[in-house]
């Protein structure tokens, strides 16, 4: 119905852009000369937008492939600095790092595949998608989990949003063995960024018209740490009147999100919860392959899989489903002011969800990735 | 380590012989056996009484010694449970417990710890298995969750370092780590399960859920006829709710099997469904039901049995009487599959007690 009336204010907006333009003030000029004429957007040097990428590990970088083959058919003006940080392929080094953190710096948006981190260790604790994420301050991460039009589960029709807290929490690379055979993990919770993520969530609540926020923990055993965020949690929702504040315990939630997903709305929680509800969740609406995310600091967005798995195992096979990472980079699209093109890839990939002919492995389908993303390609300008 | 190498050639050997036994060999299996009975509070008598009930029906060779648990405080101002209820269990070293309030109190001990705590009860075991006729999205879950109970992120250990800023400790220790990944490889073999699954974040917490994985890959070496694998705890979540029938029994730390656990009752109903079973030391094992103890239907006879009968039926496995616990389950089973006769909370009409009866009177039809 949405995409129904957009598509056709696009058709509108054709005709006579005047009053269309209205919305986009905020977006360099030239990309307004885009919507003049939609079927091709002039491809000038200064329109482009330059993004930093990093494909990390797995099958990140077939996925940003596709996002590349179906950015380059849409005439998408985004220009991509791709960066290779990888543990596993020895092509992680400060250096390699600094450079992705100097591009960040000037591009302020990336997207990003999984680094994967291996469970041999030498030395530093820290894995390099912690560093990178520490670096970057990047303290939200939020996956919007909405069911798929057109591909059925156990659960339709699903739309909520998990927040959750990335930088601290048992994510804080503390650990030391105390005496032999005894190894003791700190988890650290601290106000300041309780505060922090619970502000975001009332925020983003707020400014996407969300009716509920409810804090996941585990305060009646970790009475002390969770037990802050608890605090801080309830204190931020004394200042939103308007939304509805409510908590649940990480095992009770696990069990109603299998039960009565519905009764969900904004989670919001820290981090190795939020780790394991976004998984949990994106299991709920057909897995890793079709749920995106984001992480944003106070300046930077980076965007990627809502699942964020490396798939090691389908490697070179060409069976990854690019569906997470499209709509993921659809979502990139509109947080760079570029709604048309945003929707174009949007609707593109939906549509071909919906249409059901087109469907990699993981979605009950026989198509490969390629066949997945020339299906993309060739939806992105229906012909009506 | 030469103790090690030895226990392990020697459950190689009895694997070999593939008996189904009970863990610990018990002197008088054919006699009559004694199990101390802790009601427990709100629903916790009645679904008790239906539980007994069902096993005289069984002719279980079970005799109840039935103790009351509160804390009391001991010398020294230490809570504790009252001595009769431990010497009972000390004696009989099986317990079947209903659900115990935790009163709100400023420094009460919640009684679930408590006795983890008296008993040493290092092992959650909780089965899930589909019911037939208990209708939820998922079907054919047959999976077993072993968790760690003593360590983890709920070792207690939390400090405020500043103003702000709190450090809770999650302790992971290479003794408990090895006897959890034992008791799991033990009971896989004894219940003839084909695979163990090793949950842990190791690429997070590299040291701590390290340590865990390696000493579960250390004891999967003496135990070549069962399969085992590692799962990150997020892939895990993943899959379990999209294809839960791909998981045998899965062993883990602390916080994730509380959290896991829960998830796969989710997944066959709830926790009105799902047995429980804690082990010990010292061959004590306490089997329970895990949910409230639902004040406000209390003594209504309204409440839902099955969890408590279920754990129950764990018992009897544990105990060696797999015949008895077999009849009980299938009767169990056919009850809940027939739709005639159920509680309201699986959809029927029935009484607490007339359930009770029509498990009773299936169980006298078997024979």
């Amino acid at each position: 119905m949405a995409a129904a009336l957009r598509r056709s204010l696009v058709t509108v907006a054709k005709g006579l852009n005047g009053p269309w333009l209205h919305h986009l003030r905020s977006r360099p000029l030239s990309v307004g000369a885009c919507l003049r004429a939609p079927e091709a957007p002039p491809a000038r040097a200064d329109s482009t937008f330059k993004v930093t990428m990093v494909p990390g590990d797995g099958v990140g970088p077939e996925l940003m492939t596709a996002v590349k083959d179906v950015f380059k058919a849409g005439d998408v003006p985004v220009e991509f600095e791709e960066f290779h940080l990888s543990e596993v392929q020895n092509m992680a080094s400060e250096e390699k790092l600094e450079e992705v953190l100097t591009s960040m710096k000037t591009n302020r948006v990336a997207m990003k595949g999984k680094i994967h981190t291996p469970m041999e260790y030498k030395g530093e604790l820290a894995s390099y998608e912690m560093r990178l994420r520490r670096k970057l301050d990047l303290f939200a991460n939020v996956v919007h989990v909405n069911s798929l039009p057109g591909y059925s589960t156990r659960h339709n029709n699903l739309d909520l949003v998990i927040i959750r807290e990335q930088t601290e929490g048992e994510y804080s690379s503390l650990e030391h063995e105390s005496v032999t055979g005894v190894i003791e993990c700190l988890k650290i919770i601290t106000r300041e960024k309780s505060r922090r993520i619970a502000k975001f969530a009332f925020d983003y609540a707020t400014k996407k018209g969300r009716s509920k926020v409810t804090a996941v923990h585990k305060a009646n055993i970790m009475k002390l740490g969770d037990g802050l965020f608890l605090q801080c949690c309830k204190e931020v929702a004394e200042l939103y009147p308007k939304i509805k504040y409510e908590n649940i315990i990480i095992d009770n939630c696990c069990m109603q999100l299998v039960q009565n997903p519905y009764q969900f709305d904004v989670l919001v929680m820290p981090n190795l919860y939020g780790n394991i509800i976004d998984n949990l969740a994106a299991g709920l609406v057909g897995g890793a392959g079709v749920v995106p995310g984001e992480s944003y600091s106070a300046e930077y967005a980076v965007f990627e899989t809502g699942a964020r798995h490396p798939f090691a195992q389908a490697v070179g096979r060409n069976i990854a489903n690019p569906t997470a990472m499209l709509l993921s980079a659809a979502n990139m699209l509109k947080h760079l002011n570029l709604e048309y093109h945003s929707h174009m890839v949007n609707d593109a990939v939906k549509r071909v969800i919906k249409q059901g002919k087109v469907r990699t492995r993981d979605l009950g389908g026989y198509c490969t990735t390629g066949d997945f993303v020339r299906a993309v390609i060739d939806s992105l300008r229906p012909v009506y | 380590m030469a103790g090690t190498v030895w226990r392990s050639t020697l459950w190689r050997l009895m694997g070999a012989m593939k008996t189904p036994g009970p863990q610990h060999s018990r002197p008088f299996t054919r006699g009559i056996q004694t199990v101390t009975l802790i009601p427990g509070d709100g629903i916790g008598p009645e679904i008790s009484a239906a539980v007994v009930k069902i096993f005289e029906a069984a002719k279980a060779p079970i005799q109840w010694e039935e103790k009351n648990v509160t804390a009391i405080k001991g010398p020294g101002g230490r809570w504790m449970i009252p001595p009769e209820a431990k010497e009972s269990m000390d004696r009989s070293k099986i317990g079947l417990k209903g659900p115990l309030k935790t009163p709100i109190a400023a420094g009460h001990p919640s009684m679930n710890l408590l006795l983890r705590k008296t008993f040493d009860l290092y092992a959650n075991v909780r089965p899930c298995m589909s019911i037939e006729g208990y209708q939820t999205p998922y079907t054919g879950v047959d999976l077993v969750t072993i968790r760690e109970n003593t360590e983890g992120e709920y070792s207690g250990i939390e400090h405020v370092i500043v103003d702000g800023v709190v450090q809770s400790i999650k302790l992971i220790t290479e003794e408990a780590s090895r006897r959890i990944a034992e008791y799991a490889f033990q009971y896989a073999r004894n219940n003839q399960r084909a695979g163990v699954t090793a949950v842990h974040k190791a690429n997070i917490m590299r040291m701590s859920d390290g340590l865990f994985l390696r000493k579960c890959r250390e004891v999967a070496e003496g135990y070549k006829d069962i399969k085992f694998t590692e799962m990150y705890m997020d892939t895990v979540c993943l899959n379990m709710v999209q294809d839960p029938t791909q998981f045998d029994v899965l062993v883990m730390p602390n916080l994730y099997g509380d959290i896991l656990s829960d998830l796969c009752a989710g997944l066959i109903g709830g926790l009105g469904v799902t047995p429980s079973g804690n082990i010990g030391t010292n061959g004590v094992a306490i089997f329970e039901s895990v949910h409230g103890t639902a004040p406000d239907i209390a003594g209504l006879d309204l409440a839902n049995p099955t969890a408590l009968l279920l754990s129950a039926v764990m018992m009897l496995r544990h105990m060696g009487l797999h015949d008895h616990g077999r009849r009980i389950e299938t009767a169990c089973f056919s009850t809940i599959r027939d739709k005639k006769v159920l509680t309201k909370d699986l959809g029927g009409n029935s009484k607490c007690s007339e359930f009770t009866n029509e498990i009773c009177q299936r169980i006298q039809d078997m024979d």
